[in-house]
This record gives C-alpha cells, sequence and structure tokens, in this order.
C-alpha cells in the first residue's frame, strides 16, 4: 500500500519541484543527502504515478513520487 | 503523401486504473461495476483474469457472478479515469497536435508530420506504449496504418500490450478474414443485411461489387466498400477542435418499479433539473424532446415531439415531457427506466427572442430554476427541493447532474 508522507520541498521560481527533507510520522524532519534521478513514473508496487525522485536518505536509496498533490515513499527494487 | 496514423487503445481500462490504484487487485479476477442496491449494477469494466472467466462488459451482477464466483468488484471512479486518461494524452500530445478521442480509452493520432522527428509509425508506436506503461502503469494495444479504420483495426487484433502494422502489403491477410461486424461503423442491423447478402468477412465486403453495395445499402454501402479496402481518408481531428453538441440528456434505472404518472413525474422532475441547467451552461434551448421508456420486462419505447417555442425552463420540459408519457404510455406493465433527451438544439438568446407570448410566465419560472441552481451551487445539490420530490425521496434522491456516469464506449455496441 501507499506510504503517504509529508515532504518539505522547494518550488522554483521555474516551477520545478525539489524535495529537501522527509518529515516522518514521529515528526523528525530528515535531510534528503541528494536527488539523484527524476523522471515520471507509475509505481507497480505501491499504486499511482507522478514525478519519480531517485533519492538518498540517511545513506539509504529510496522513491520519492510526487503526485500532486501530495508525496508518498516507497523502497527501491 | 500518405499519412501514418496510429490508434491506441488502453486495454481494460478502468478495471487497469483500479490496478493502478491499488496494485494487490492484479493477481484477483477483477471488475468494476455499478450499485446493485439501487438496480443499476452492471459490469463497466473486467481485467484479464475475469475476462479469462468469461466476464463481459454490460452483463449483470449476478451473470457476471455465475461465471466468476471469487469475482472482486469495485465501484467506479470516474475522476480517477479522466485523470488517467488525460495524462495519457498529455503523452501523445508529444508526438502530434492531431489526436481524436473515441471515448475516454481510445484515440487517433496522426503523427505523419513526425515520422522525421522520431522514426516510422512502429518507432513511434513502441515509444507511446513504453511510455504509457512506464510513466502511468497502464498497458496498451496500438495500431499503426495509413488510414483510421485499419489503425483502429490494428489496435483491436491484440490485446493486450499488443503493436499491430497494417500495411498495403498485409491487410488482405489481417484485415479481410476479420468479420464484417469487426468494421467501424457497421452494427448489428448492417451487419444481419450484409450477411443475407451473403457477405461474412470483410475481405467478402471489399471483394463485393461496389455498384451492388450501393444499391442494397445506399451510401454508406460505397463508404464501407472503401474502408474495406483500405480508401478511408477521413481525417483526425485536431485537438483543438470541439464538436458542436447534439443533445443533452439524463436518464436513470428506478430503484423501484413505476406504476402510475406519478411515480414518472417525480422521476422526470429530477432529469429535467439536471438537463435544463446543462442547458443554461451551455447555453442553448431545445425545439426537441425525446423521452425512452423501459419496462419490467425490458422492452422499450421511444417518443418526441417538437415544439413551436424552444424549451429553457423546468416547467415547460416538464409539460411537455408528461405529455408525451400520458399519451405514449398505458402502465398496464410497471415501467424500470426512463430516459429523457433533449435535442434540435438552438441558441439560448434566439430561442428567448422568439418567445413572444409566453414571455411573461418563462421569465419568473427562468428566474425560479437560476435561483435554485444558485443555491444547490453553494450550499448542495439537496440543499434544496421541490415540495413533490419529498412524496417519495426512495425515487427523487440522485443528482444526474454531479454524478455524471461515463460508460465506455464499447458498452453501446
Amino acid at each position: 500500500m501507499k506510504h503517504k508522507t509529508a515532504v518539505v520541498a522547494l518550488h522554483t521560481v521555474s516551477g520545478e519541484v525539489i524535495p529537501l527533507f522527509v518529515v516522518w510520522e514521529n515528526g523528525v524532519k530528515y535531510q534528503i543527502d541528494k536527488v539523484l534521478r527524476k523522471e515520471r513514473a507509475a509505481s507497480l508496487k505501491s499504486g499511482g504515478f507522478g514525478i519519480r525522485y531517485t533519492i538518498r536518505i540517511q545513506g539509504q536509496m529510496r522513491y520519492l513520487y510526487y503526485e500532486n498533490p501530495g508525496w508518498f515513499i516507497e523502497t527501491l527494487g | 503523401m500518405e499519412r501514418t496514423i496510429l490508434h491506441c487503445d488502453l486495454n481494460n481500462f478502468y478495471a487497469s486504473v483500479e490496478i493502478g490504484k491499488d496494485p494487490s487487485l492484479r493477481a484477483l479476477p477483477l471488475a468494476v461495476a455499478g450499485n446493485q442496491e439501487l438496480r443499476h449494477g452492471i459490469i463497466l469494466a473486467k481485467n484479464q483474469l475475469a475476462k479469462q472467466a468469461g466476464v463481459k462488459t454490460g452483463q449483470t451482477l449476478w451473470e457476471a457472478k455465475q461465471l466468476c464466483a471469487d469475482l472482486v468488484l469495485v465501484p467506479p471512479d470516474f475522476k480517477e479515469y479522466q485523470r488517467y486518461s488525460r495524462m495519457v494524452k498529455e503523452i501523445f500530445s508529444d508526438y502530434s497536435d492531431q489526436i481524436e478521442d473515441f471515448g475516454i480509452d481510445e484515440s487517433w493520432l496522426d503523427v505523419s508530420g513526425s515520422c522525421s522527428l522520431f522514426g516510422d509509425g512502429m518507432r513511434i508506436a513502441q515509444t507511446i506504449q513504453t511510455r504509457i506503461y512506464r510513466e502511468i502503469g497502464l498497458t496498451s494495444s496500438i495500431g499503426i496504418s495509413f488510414n483510421k479504420i485499419f489503425a483502429k483495426l490494428g489496435s483491436d487484433y491484440r490485446k493486450p500490450m499488443g503493436l499491430t502494422w497494417i500495411t498495403h502489403d498485409n491487410y488482405r491477410d489481417i484485415v479481410w478474414p476479420l468479420p464484417v461486424e469487426d468494421l467501424l461503423y457497421v452494427g448489428r442491423s448492417t451487419a444481419h443485411k450484409l450477411k443475407l447478402m451473403g457477405i461474412e468477412t470483410i475481405g467478402d465486403l471489399a471483394q463485393t461489387e461496389y455498384g451492388r453495395l450501393v444499391k442494397s445499402l445506399g451510401k454508406w454501402g460505397g463508404y464501407l466498400w472503401q474502408f474495406a479496402n483500405g480508401e478511408d481518408h477521413s481525417e483526425v481531428a485536431k485537438q483543438t477542435y470541439i464538436a458542436p453538441i447534439q443533445s443533452i440528456g439524463n436518464g436513470i434505472t428506478a430503484p423501484r418499479d413505476l406504476y402510475d404518472l406519478e411515480d414518472v413525474r417525480l422521476i422526470a422532475y429530477v432529469l429535467c433539473e439536471s438537463i435544463v441547467h446543462r442547458l443554461r451552461e451551455a447555453n442553448l434551448a431545445a425545439r426537441c424532446i425525446s423521452v425512452q421508456l423501459r419496462n419490467i420486462k425490458l422492452v422499450s419505447i421511444q417518443r418526441q415531439i417538437t415544439v413551436p417555442v424552444a424549451i429553457t425552463t423546468v416547467s415547460h420540459m416538464m409539460r411537455v415531457v408528461m405529455d408525451l408519457c400520458a399519451r405514449s404510455y398505458d402502465f398496464k406493465t410497471a415501467l424500470r427506466s426512463i430516459t429523457i433527451q433533449a435535442t434540435q438544439l438552438i441558441s439560448r438568446h434566439a430561442a428567448q427572442q422568439l418567445s413572444l407570448f409566453d414571455a411573461q410566465e418563462d421569465e419568473s419560472e427562468e428566474a425560479l430554476d437560476v435561483v435554485m441552481e444558485q443555491i444547490r451551487r453553494r450550499f448542495g445539490t439537496f440543499s434544496i427541493r421541490r415540495c413533490s420530490m419529498k412524496q417519495d425521496l426512495a425515487l427523487t434522491d440522485f443528482d444526474p447532474y454531479s454524478d455524471h456516469t461515463i460508460h465506455p464506449v464499447n458498452f453501446f455496441r
């Protein structure tokens, strides 16, 4: 099922959306180390589709999907 | 210059979207269906597993359950279907500005101008098919050809995830063996007429003498001959073309049987309020009303009448509808469903200019309709209604304007 999550993101002047922090259920903000990739993709695992960011957070790789207006997170593979 | 036309068909669309929302449904036989309690429960779409069990679009729920006891049913989610459909069309728009929709899940694309940029028709079709799967999660079948008719036959050829290129060299092998009813614009009665002429396949049709077809079927006989021989020259409409509205209607299968005119009046009021609202939004008035009544034995009749003064208000439409019903039906058998259609649409402004004698009555009726619509827009559809409707809330408790059920095009074949 979908793991919806709160995200702090920068919306740039040119309309790009750059995720900066993932805010976990306990309220803790985890900074995203790096955004490695950005592409349009569907999630065959969680369901839904949007812009998929491949991110490194706390040293771990994750998929972070932006399905306007919300976000959800997924493990790779 | 020969054209390159694609026809893209999203496989098992509603069911596929539901699986897209919830991937755990993929391994189960699944169907999207309407509400059984309110008696409009039919199969709107099914996935591959359900299809293999024999479930078909248009079947009633109990029919489907008999064929497939484990069938999982989900209610339709039209907002999501429209969202998925819109996103697929965004992908199309990267390859063409000539995109003609054929329902929510099928479109033609004319990619002739894009071939120099993106490769030949097959290449573009492959790219689109892959992108739809990767970016949106849906499978599709795409037909490629030099005309719309063959392109559509191409997409029907292999489902799911098909790519079929119909060329001048292979159409006799791929298209001609197909049954004649597979050809676009050949419906049940035309297929029947053709079979009586000994024409069973599209190939038979193509090889029948042109004159003989025109003699038996008129103009359309000639068109069908052209289609069967790959000579369809119809253009794929440009994206910005909006076809003029031909009719506005609403209908419903009632939650209980309708025994008399009073029962019909209550339902008709709800339907007319929606139709008049939509007419006003489209800036139109109607010169003709058609009513279709279906009884509990599922026998339908349709009656229509053209009025001298175009209809712009609920009360006027109701008078016409009730008069038609009273004159057309004796209620010896109870009714099950009713559909009202407003046709012969003219501009609202023109209609208002012409009605000299009824002007005063219409003005206050119109004011009433407008106020009701405004209150509903602010406080919800059921915040206000005519007192008479409360006589039987079970019958009148529906909202055709907001519910806007879209049946897949195939449902009507």
